[in-house]
């Protein structure tokens, strides 16, 4: 190093000299000489990268499933159930019949507050091309913006009026609602704070009411309180976040009291959504979290998996290494020559 | 009067078009026909008729586009790329509805890609543009309407004015030379700007023109000037001038071109002959063929496998839509009633679902175009220009003599430079110095100089020849290597050592008289200008070629100093052996026979102070021998003998010969001469020749000439290592078989093991079929023999490899053919037999061949191997050559810039091509070809999460992120690392790849941009993005992924998705590259860095411009550990397999570069006990050389 960067100001020197030559000039960049980390794939190199990643992998994947075993959740599927003995699933649904439904929940185990409430769909693309544009931010966001419902075709207007919130999003708000009995008293559902908060404070006016709301031919979903503004509305905002699959939960709301092991709630739901239609499954989820959120074990097991595969192959290679030490150093791999002349 | 001017004009050229329908309207002999039309009155531009020609004025422009079409003309450029007009479609589409993105983010990256294409386009240009300004604006002295000089400037000039040009100035126009500052009309040219000739040329004005010197003389001149019509050729012109009743034939020695510069004149008058676009040099300035590379070539049908991939699965995509939009209603139910499929626009329409699902099929096209690298193009352009930089600024390149770096003329061919299968090499000037020194001659059958040229030395080497009889000289070799010092200070050019000869001894020898009248030709029969040094009187010598200047120089040495030329007198000091005194003698000229490819052969026609006509001529073997009188045959076996000596000591030779007129036959044929050279019509050119052949006849043979084109430095080197590296070399060289052969062993091109095979027509039946004339049978003859020669070389080779697959010596072949031999050989039918012969053999000769020929040669090569061909070479007759290959060197020598002109690269010495291929084009390969593969695979990895994602969306067209995230993608997030793989990536140092040349083999073979590693890029892609999709999504959806409960979203995964894969796509190319500068280092992890400022910026902008960016990164992903987990463990899970096969495959499977890279680091202790002392050795090398050019 330091004799090669000597010899920069020399040569440096000797072009000053001649002012006028075409000389290129030298400088570590232009010859390409920069200096530069050259590393290559050597037996040490390479076990050591596979020992790194398991020596890492292996204790995160033990503690996620740690985390995730330590999470208590519990998967009700109720759209059939609560429909039993119905043959025509979809009229009755569509109907304005009773759809009222019991269903009693066992707590496997102690579960701490706060838990999350779920509600699950599947088979419900909200991440539809169609359905994801069919909406209006600047309307959410400003009372003055009512009439921009050009995206929302063809829940724009009803009746000659504009729809706030319009769009088919808002128009297929989901509408079970569930109340919860434990020991025979009710549990409140607190449903304050399910939102994102840049959601409520930015995306949704906090003076844009509800107008004109499900009041066309066709009923999609919930009806909103029209006096609440639309940043209240927290279902609705929820909802509003599209989801990314079609199988997929959202919020409903935060039980703030522990569910003690062996105990029964019993869940009084309005069966209304539709999803039977598109042959949807519907779950209610009742779920603790921990560090990782909630139960994950495939975090876990894809960690300790790539772990412990990295552990094989350091392995694997080292042996193979240890049976063909030095193939490479062989010279006469380099004096070997293609010229069909020889010498 | 401006409105009647131009009616005038307009006027004149309806009237001059219908001159042109009746071009015999004046009834003068040729003037008038086809291409031989043009008038010019001179002194007399505003005269009516004048004004009617309306040639065009001198302004010039030769810049490609002008103000007003240079953005359709640009843009149309642009388009000519089919990927281009791809992204022209999507951006057109995505102002509709059709559209997954908003069209911003598409017309973005398309406008920032094609405006910075324009930019470089609008650059360039503009530099043209200034030179043009500042051409046009340059002022010359005009002959005014009121008989005095004004100052005008360049563009203003018209056809006809008289012009007056100082000394050292550019001439303005193409002009006819009238009078000069020299009494007798003549005026020197330095040509440097046209064809690079450094020598001063010799014009002089018609004797009837001479006497107008002042601008008296010149108010009463009127003439006229009928001559051809504008052409690019510059080394012929036809026309007449009529001047005072006469008609006087005009040639190229009256004509001052354009761009060349008056030297050693005082001034000249001349007229405007061709203005602006019409000059010779403007209408030579055509723009080269364009090429294109092989990967290039190739990245084409990449493009369009991925066309076929992007239409397959937008059709997949269709189907499904179609389908599932089909079951959306059915038997008046709806399915998904949150869709409103009732009431829908056409794109969504159950009922129409076949339309429905071809619209979409647009869309899906748009949406995965992402396939298609936008930015690949101007990429890849952006680094072929760096790379073209580095190489202009190698100081290892540059060649202090000449004051020369290497210059890449093109960029777009530097990777093909490590691909190159076989070179095509010119010989004199490009293996050799191209500057003559002339050792020995052989006069009156006597050979003299003892000097050892450097193929003698090589063959001593060998110690295979009887060197010790060579040229009766015995012993002395030693001693002419030691003490070249020799007393006498050595002269450029003179290397002719012989103590019978020199220092005026040759008195003394058998034939003086024969002696004297050798070097008198020497002397007077050239075309060189004497230049002699005012303060110490020496002389030196301007000469159109360098073979002249050495016999000029020669001749001084010896006691015939040429010092002085008019136009029709030569002087000499001279040595009278009689006498043994020095005198000083004139020879009146009367005529020069001049050189000429064709001819071989110049002559002068002088007449002697004894009153006798002399004709002085010298010539090729090949033509001089047949012209020997009867008598002149004295000494022509001994001649014939030396000159086979001497070319294969590798020396250029000369026949000499005189012969003397008498008085009547001079008149005669003088008649006839000066008639055919007046003519002025297309076949001039040959009546001239035919004239001149008559008087060419019947020679007295005096003796010939042997000059030594030296080998350059490091040639044999160099030849060797391009040999190791396995590249075939074929020498193409218009030098005779012996000459050519020895050189051939000179530069080890050919080799003592090798087995020669030798196709020639020099057989004796042949040459008696010759002699008989009967062409037909003589053409059948040689088919049949060469046909022949041909196969019994192919058996040979064959039963040579035979016997190579049982026993492990290979012998090589040498073909050598001579250019009578190629000319049959290139014929049809033999065409693929002599290739098969030729690519089998390690080196091939091609002697005797002409210009032509050797563009016929590397045609045959290029299209019979379909490899790489380059082609090196230094003269005008290289030209068609270096065209015609798929990558043409120019070495910028003594022969001019033609083959530089026409070059892709231009060095300055053949070493260089060494490391312009081992160095550089192994480089530029890899760089090229890694770059390439690596933007496919970004780009499919990234293109195909969108894929997925749709297979999860119902294929509604709903892209995965959010549309700036994605048109970034190309021109942020991922495309600097890829540039700078492409302009700094080494696998190997400099110095290593010069080490183990076999390292460029990877290039020949194509084996780093083959089909598989194509596709393995690919696939490696697809796998990638397939585990991006499925790890992530599985990772981390449905459940809670924070603590507070919240779960993942449409943007959510979006984000993770997207930062998955801008880490996966960085880090694949921190794995696949091995060499890290900060640059790299700052590239890859500052394009990381970069996408989470972005991410941040971005999600702090209001909701109305971020919309489902805002806050997402701060407020949902950053605080979520599963969001990093999922992050490390995907992003690990993807490199891991590429990173497993490397690490197995540089292991058990290396490849060139990793058996180099292995060796460097485990001979660790090698590269830092030998790198750095050899940096200082070169110091001390380049010292020694600097040293030694001192000491003479």
């Amino acid at each position: 190093m330091a004799s090669s960067s000597a010899a920069a100001p020399g040569s440096a020197d000797s072009t000053a000299a001649r002012r006028n030559t075409k000389r290129p000039k030298y400088s570590k960049f232009t010859q390409q000489e920069l200096p530069a980390c050259k590393p290559i794939l050597t037996p040490r190199a390479v076990i050591s990268a596979f020992l790194l990643v398991s020596v890492v992998f292996v204790p995160i994947g033990v503690a996620s499933l740690i985390a995730s075993r330590k999470v208590v959740e519990i998967v009700h599927r109720y759209e059939s159930s609560c429909l039993k003995g119905v043959d025509n699933k979809i009229a009755y649904i569509q109907s304005s019949a009773d759809k009222t439904c019991k269903i009693t929940l066992k707590v496997d185990k102690h579960m701490k507050s706060p838990i999350y409430v779920y509600y699950q769909l599947d088979n419900f693309y909200q991440n539809h091309r169609r359905y994801v544009k069919s909406r209006s931010d600047q309307q959410l966001r400003d009372p003055k913006e009512e009439s921009s419902t050009s995206a929302c075709k063809p829940e724009d207007i009803a009746n000659g009026r504009a729809i706030v919130p319009c769009g088919l999003i808002a128009w297929s708000l989901f509408n079970d609602t569930y109340s919860f009995s434990y020991k025979n008293k009710s549990l409140t559902v607190n449903k304050k704070g399910i939102a994102w908060k840049s959601d409520r404070e930015h995306k949704f006016g906090k003076n844009v009411l509800p107008k004109n709301f499900q009041n066309g031919s066709i009923i999609g979903g919930a009806h909103l309180n029209e006096s609440i503004a639309l940043s209240e509305q927290e279902d609705l905002i929820v909802w509003m976040r599209t989801a990314a699959l079609p199988t997929f939960r959202k919020l409903y709301g935060k039980i703030e009291v522990d569910l003690d092991e062996g105990e029964n709630i019993s869940v009084k739901l309005q069966n209304n959504y539709n999803t039977y239609s598109f042959n949807g499954k519907k779950k209610l989820v009742l779920s603790t979290t921990s560090w990782l959120g909630g139960k994950n074990d495939f975090l876990g097991i894809a960690y300790l998996t790539v772990g412990g595969l990295c552990f094989f192959l350091a392995l694997a290679f080292t042996i193979v290494y240890f049976v063909k030490p030095r193939q490479l150093g062989d010279p006469s791999y380099l004096s070997w020559n293609r010229n069909p002349g020889g010498h | 009067m401006p409105e009647g001017g131009r009616k005038r004009i307009h006027f004149s050229r309806l009237y001059s078009f219908s001159c042109l329908k009746s071009p015999f309207r004046d009834g003068h002999s040729q003037i008038g026909q086809k291409g031989y039309s043009r008038v010019v009155y001179c002194n007399d531009p505003d005269n009516l008729e004048a004004v009617q020609l309306n040639y065009g004025g001198n302004y010039v422009s030769t810049t490609k586009y002008t103000a007003f079409n240079f953005i359709p003309k640009s843009l149309f450029e642009q388009f000519r790329r089919v990927a281009n007009i791809y992204f022209l479609i999507v951006a057109c589409v995505s102002f509709s509805p059709l559209a997954p993105f908003t069209p911003l983010s598409i017309v973005a990256p398309l406008l920032v890609v094609i405006g910075a294409t324009m930019a470089k386009e609008a650059v360039e240009d503009w530099r043209r543009r200034k030179q043009d300004i500042e051409a046009n604006n340059r002022k010359v002295q005009v002959y005014s309407r009121d008989y005095t000089f004004v100052e005008t400037r360049w563009k203003k000039l018209r056809v006809g004015d008289i012009i007056k040009v100082y000394k050292d100035e550019y001439f303005p126009a193409d002009l006819l030379l009238l009078s000069s500052s020299y009494e007798d009309g003549v005026c020197y040219v330095d040509t440097m700007n046209l064809d690079g000739e450094t020598n001063l040329k010799l014009k002089h004005a018609l004797e009837a023109t001479a006497h107008l010197h002042n601008e008296k003389s010149l108010q009463k001149f009127r003439a006229m000037v009928k001559c051809e019509d504008p052409n690019e050729n510059l080394y012929s012109f036809i026309g007449t001038f009529q001047y005072e009743g006469k008609e006087h034939p005009l040639s190229l020695q009256q004509i001052l071109l354009r761009d060349s510069k008056l030297k050693n004149t005082e001034y000249i008058y001349g007229v405007v002959i061709f203005t602006g676009h019409d000059t010779k040099v403007m209408q030579n300035s055509t723009d080269p063929p364009s090429k294109r590379s092989k990967i290039e070539r190739k990245m084409d049908k990449i493009i369009y496998i991925l066309f076929s991939s992007l239409i397959f699965i937008s059709f997949i995509g269709s189907v499904v839509f179609g389908i599932e939009t089909k079951r959306d209603i059915s038997g008046g139910k709806y399915r998904r009633w949150y869709l409103h499929p009732e009431n829908t626009t056409v794109f969504y329409d159950p009922r129409r679902a076949t339309l429905a699902s071809i619209l979409h099929f647009l869309t899906a096209l748009m949406l995965y175009g992402y396939l298609i690298p936008i930015s690949l193009y101007v990429s890849i352009e952006l680094v072929k220009v760096l790379q073209a930089i580095f190489i202009n600024q190698d100081q290892e390149m540059y060649y202090e003599e000449t004051d020369r770096p290497a210059r890449a003329r093109t960029s777009n061919l530097n990777e093909e430079l490590g691909q190159v299968d076989t070179i095509l090499s010119d010989k004199t000037g490009t293996l050799t110095c191209n500057s003559m020194e002339f050792v020995k001659s052989s006069i009156g059958g006597i050979p003299y100089g003892r000097g050892m040229t450097e193929v003698e030395k090589a063959l001593a080497k060998r110690g295979s020849k009887g060197e010790s009889e060579f040229d009766g000289v015995s012993s002395d070799f030693l001693g002419q290597n030691t003490d070249a010092v020799d007393s006498q200070k050595p002269v450029k050019g003179f290397n002719f050592r012989d103590e019978r000869i020199i220092n005026g001894q040759w008195v003394k020898e058998p034939h003086p008289d024969i002696i004297q009248k050798f070097f008198r030709v020497l002397a007077i029969c050239h075309t060189a200008i004497p230049d002699a040094d005012e303060d110490s009187g020496e002389i030196s010598y301007e000469a159109e070629s360098p073979d002249e200047a050495a016999f000029v120089i020669a001749a001084r040495e010896l006691g015939f100093e040429f010092f002085a030329r008019t136009q029709t007198r030569i002087s000499l000091h001279e040595l009278n052996y009689e006498s043994g005194k020095k005198v000083d003698r004139g020879y009146p000229l009367l005529h020069v026979l001049e050189f000429s490819s064709a001819r071989k052969r110049m002559s002068v026609i002088v007449r002697n102070e004894e009153n006798q006509i002399l004709l002085l001529c010298k010539g090729a073997d090949s033509v001089m021998f047949e012209r020997l009188s009867q008598y002149g045959r004295q000494f022509e076996a001994e001649t014939k003998d030396h000159i086979k000596r001497y070319s294969e000591a590798g020396l250029r030779t000369l026949v000499i010969a005189y012969r003397e007129l008498g008085e009547e036959e001079y008149k005669l044929w003088d008649k006839e001469f000066s008639k055919a050279k007046t003519s002025v019509a297309a076949d001039r050119d040959a009546l001239v020749d035919e004239a001149a052949d008559k008087m060419e006849r019947d020679l007295i043979l005096l003796g010939a000439t042997a000059v030594e084109d030296r080998l350059q430095k490091g040639v044999p080197e160099c030849i060797e290592k391009l040999a190791q590296a396995g590249i075939k070399l074929w020498v193409l060289t218009g030098d005779k078989m012996e000459t050519a052969v020895n050189i051939g062993y000179a530069c080890s091109l050919l080799r003592q093991d090798m087995k020669k095979i030798v196709i020639t027509l020099d057989s004796p039946d042949i040459l008696s079929l010759e002699k008989q004339g009967d062409k037909d049978a003589l053409v059948k003859a040689s088919l049949e023999s060469i046909k022949k020669q041909i196969s019994e070389g192919i058996s040979q080779v064959k039963s040579a490899k035979e016997s190579s697959n049982t026993d492990k010596e290979t012998s090589a072949f040498g073909l050598i053919i001579d250019g009578k031999s190629l000319d049959y050989s290139l014929n049809k039918n033999l065409e693929k037999s002599f290739f098969e012969l030729a690519v089998s053999c390690a080196s091939v000769i091609c002697c005797r061949s002409s210009p032509k020929q050797k563009a016929r040669v590397t045609r045959l090569v290029k299209l019979g191997t379909g490899k790489t061909i380059l082609s090196i070479g230094d003269g005008a007759n290289d030209v068609g050559m270096l065209q015609e290959a798929h990558i043409g060197v120019g070495i910028s020598g003594a022969e001019g810039m033609q083959a530089v002109m026409a070059s892709d690269f231009a060095i300055a010495q053949f070493r260089f091509l060494e490391r312009l291929l081992l160095v550089h084009g192994h480089w530029c390969y890899r760089r090229i070809s890694l770059m390439i593969c690596y933007f496919f695979y970004k780009n499919i990895a990234f293109g195909f999460t969108l894929f997925w994602f749709e297979a999860y969306a119902s294929f509604s067209g709903q892209p995965a992120y959010n549309d700036w995230y994605m048109s970034f993608y190309n021109v942020f997030f991922t495309s600097l690392p890829v540039i700078a793989l492409g302009v700094f990536d080494q696998d190997v140092s400099a110095k290593l790849c010069l080490k183990y040349p076999f390292l460029y083999l990877e290039g020949v073979e194509d084996t780093l941009f083959s089909w598989p590693r194509i596709i393995g890029w690919m696939l490696n892609g697809v796998i990638s993005s397939l585990a991006i999709f499925f790890l992530t999504t599985n990772s981390i959806i449905n459940q809670a992924f924070r603590r507070d409960g919240q779960v993942v979203d449409f943007e959510i995964l979006g984000v993770t998705m997207y930062s998955i894969v801008v880490w996966t796509v960085n880090c694949q190319m921190a794995l696949s590259i091995n060499y890290f500068t900060w640059i790299q280092h700052f590239f890859i992890w500052g394009s990381i860095f970069f996408w989470y400022v972005f991410l941040l910026v971005y999600g702090y902008l209001s909701p109305a411009i971020s919309s489902t960016a805002y806050m997402v990164f701060v407020e949902a992903c950053a605080p979520s550990a599963v969001y990093w987990l999922a992050t490390v463990l995907v992003v690990v899970c993807v490199l891991l397999p590429y990173f497993t096969y490397r690490a197995f495959q540089s292991r058990f499977l290396p490849m060139y570069h990793d058996i180099i890279q292995r060796k460097r680091v485990e001979g660790f202790e090698v590269e830092i006990s030998d790198e750095l002392p050899t940096q200082v050795q070169g110091k001390l090398m380049h010292m020694r050389e600097r040293l030694k050019q001192r000491e003479p």
